[in-house]
């Protein structure tokens, strides 16, 4: 799987090596060149949907409120950066960053931790109950989360988990570990052999042998999957929106976003609103046009298999 | 006599390995989501508010009370209706451009179909929505849906068409519609760039032996194209129906009350919340889970049954 991603995200495309030549004239020369202008205007009307929405929440954002009304798709008449100081510090956005960062640093460090070290047992030893244990871990993936929510609630609960960010940690780990065991354990998988096999003749541990030789193997398939999980840790609203309600200082980024949303409607900031929206829009997709290719590939890994 | 010593040694450190890799795993995803799964099934047969400690066993009375619960009926009747029609566009939109960036371009010297140039630039942005949280863009829709000041109303004013300025998510007969076409929006770039890899791995000497053959491009996508690509039509499929049967955020943040003018947005993730941290219904809130669940399977093996052909290696 891991393998196959890799051809096909990585080599290079022999229509980009090659040189643009104008057909010669005849049939399929035209009819190709009639397709060419109708691919391009389609793709590009698609890009258009895409990217004007995301477009117009920009320009809101340093619009007053009155022109966000007046003239939603006209250029604001000045650049007004007073929303996002209103957004950033009176809105809490600064606060729901901080707390989004801390949980998704502990939750995405354990989960690649725990998972490649679930998926490389399975993956690499014999025993008994192996199956079961990596069926129990992979069938997660296909039980609809929201079945689990009404129990987890009081699970929590109990534990004096609910509202804590150990226990929002403990259950997106806990989320997280079917896909990661399913798809780390199939790159370990392919692996050789041999190189484990030397560390353990010259006398390294099995622990040793995993952290210092597997896992640096294994750092393609680790990153797939690490962008994979940040990306869903960092997006996540159903689990905090259920088990994160407690204190309004302690909303992770999107449910404080909603919070803001209908905190600033309700006074009629709608540029402030605006603001908090581009503010929580913009890194991740810096970090997706820098990275694209990685993220694509890591969030299309699970289903080329 | 050593050799053995030393193996029995490494097989005795080997178990020890195992269990502790192990243990903590396990007793995480064991605690957070075996257990709440199992005890919602055992739930579902009670009286449980929630609120209080105390519940007693019902029987099937939940399941009962399901089957004549006219709101239940609408939510399943929207999650069917999604299952349905989310998939069919979704999957097709992201066939279609996949499709025109990989074979749409204009031909060059010795190949017989191309690239449309651009095609990466073009990826880059149809995923854009993919890595925003789904909080965002529910957001962002409900703001363009505004039936006075939205991105949506305030676009057709400008291209004259003043008259026809829907209420959108106000409309209960619009409403629904809205919802699926922001699911749409945001999942069609995944599907763009997943079937886009797949193609890219077809060989291109398939296309030319059709083209010399006479086929069109059209008819290229339907015989050699879509075939080849069929395991990972039906995987996007899967995916795109356990999108399709949650739909939970973009109900909750984007729609009126949530759950629409005359419940015409609800659907069953929603109604379970309502259900069991509104109402005190937690009992109730996990035969909903339960109903969930069924219609989950059922879909899961109606695709795998539809879907089963010959594997095609190439």
């Amino acid at each position: 799987m891991a393998l196959r991603t890799e051809r096909t995200e990585g080599s290079p495309r022999p229509e980009a090596a090659a040189p643009v030549v104008d057909s010669p004239q005849g049939r399929i020369g035209s009819e190709g060149r009639v397709l060419n202008v109708f691919s391009h205007g389609v793709l590009a009307l698609w890009g258009l949907m895409v990217t004007l929405p995301l477009l117009w929440a920009v320009l809101s954002a340093f619009k007053s409120d009155r022109e966000i009304f007046t003239s939603p798709w006209a250029l604001p008449s000045a650049l007004h950066f007073d929303a996002w100081g209103r957004a950033w510090s009176q809105a809490h956005m600064s606060r729901y960053f901080l707390n989004s960062v801390v949980v998704v640093a502990g939750s995405l460090t354990g989960t690649m931790l725990l998972g490649a070290m679930a998926a490389y047992v399975l993956a690499r030893f014999t025993f008994p109950g192996n199956r079961f244990i990596y069926f129990l871990f992979v069938g997660g993936m296909s039980f609809p989360v929201i079945l689990a929510l009404v129990p987890l609630f009081f699970v929590m609960k109990n534990m004096q988990l609910l509202d804590t960010y150990p226990g929002l940690i403990l259950v997106y780990i806990a989320y997280s570990l079917p896909f990661t065991i399913f798809f780390l354990s199939g790159f370990f998988r392919t692996l050789p052999t041999s190189v484990a096999e030397a560390a353990l003749i010259d006398g390294a541990s099995h622990t040793r042998t995993f952290f210092q030789v597997m896992l640096p193997m294994a750092k393609p398939g680790l990153i797939s999957v690490g962008i994979f999980n940040f990306l869903g840790q960092w997006n996540q609203y159903l689990l905090p929106t259920v088990l994160n309600v407690g204190d309004e200082d302690k909303k992770l980024l999107p449910q404080g976003l909603v919070a803001l949303a209908v905190s600033q409607g309700y006074k009629g900031d709608w540029s402030g609103l605006f603001a908090g929206l581009v503010m929580a829009m913009l890194p991740v997709l810096a970090a997706y046009v820098v990275f694209q290719r990685q993220v694509q590939a890591g969030l299309t890994a699970g289903a080329l298999k | 006599m050593k050799k053995i010593g030393v193996g029995s040694h490494m097989q005795h450190g080997k178990y020890r390995f195992i269990a502790g890799f192990l243990v903590l795993p396990l007793t995480i995803y064991g605690v957070f989501l075996v257990s709440p799964f199992v005890q919602a099934i055992y739930y579902s047969f009670t009286d449980w508010t929630g609120l209080s400690p105390d519940f007693s066993m019902v029987g099937f009375k939940n399941y009962q009370r399901l089957w004549n619960d006219d709101v239940f009926w609408k939510a399943v009747g929207h999650n069917v209706l999604l299952l349905l029609v989310l998939p069919l566009i979704t999957l097709g939109l992201g066939l279609f451009f996949a499709f025109m960036l990989n074979v749409g371009g204009r031909r060059r010297k010795n190949a017989a179909v191309a690239g449309v140039r651009g095609s990466g630039a073009y990826k880059i942005v149809y995923f854009f929505p993919q890595v925003l949280s789904i909080a965002i863009v529910a957001l962002l829709f409900q703001f363009a849906y505004n039936p006075n000041s939205g991105a949506i109303n305030s676009f057709l004013s400008g291209i004259g068409l003043d008259s026809v300025r829907p209420d959108w998510l106000g409309d209960p007969g619009l409403a629904l519609w809205c919802v699926m076409a922001v699911m749409v929006w945001s999942n069609v770039g995944f599907y763009v760039v997943l079937f886009s890899a797949g193609m890219s791995s077809i060989p291109r000497d398939f296309y030319e032996a059709a083209l010399l053959d006479g086929a069109n491009r059209f008819q290229t996508f339907f015989r050699i194209t879509l075939p080849l690509l069929w395991d990972t039509v039906q995987t996007g499929w899967v995916y795109m129906g356990i999108m399709a049967l949650d739909g939970f955020a973009v109900v909750q943040i984007m729609t009126v009350g949530p759950g629409g003018p005359d419940y015409s947005t609800e659907v069953l993730s929603y109604y379970l919340y309502t259900k069991a941290f509104r109402d005190g219904q937690a009992g109730y809130a996990t035969a909903l889970g339960v109903a969930l669940l069924i219609v989950t399977l059922v879909f899961a093996g109606i695709v795998m049954k539809l879907g089963r052909r010959e594997r095609l290696e190439f």
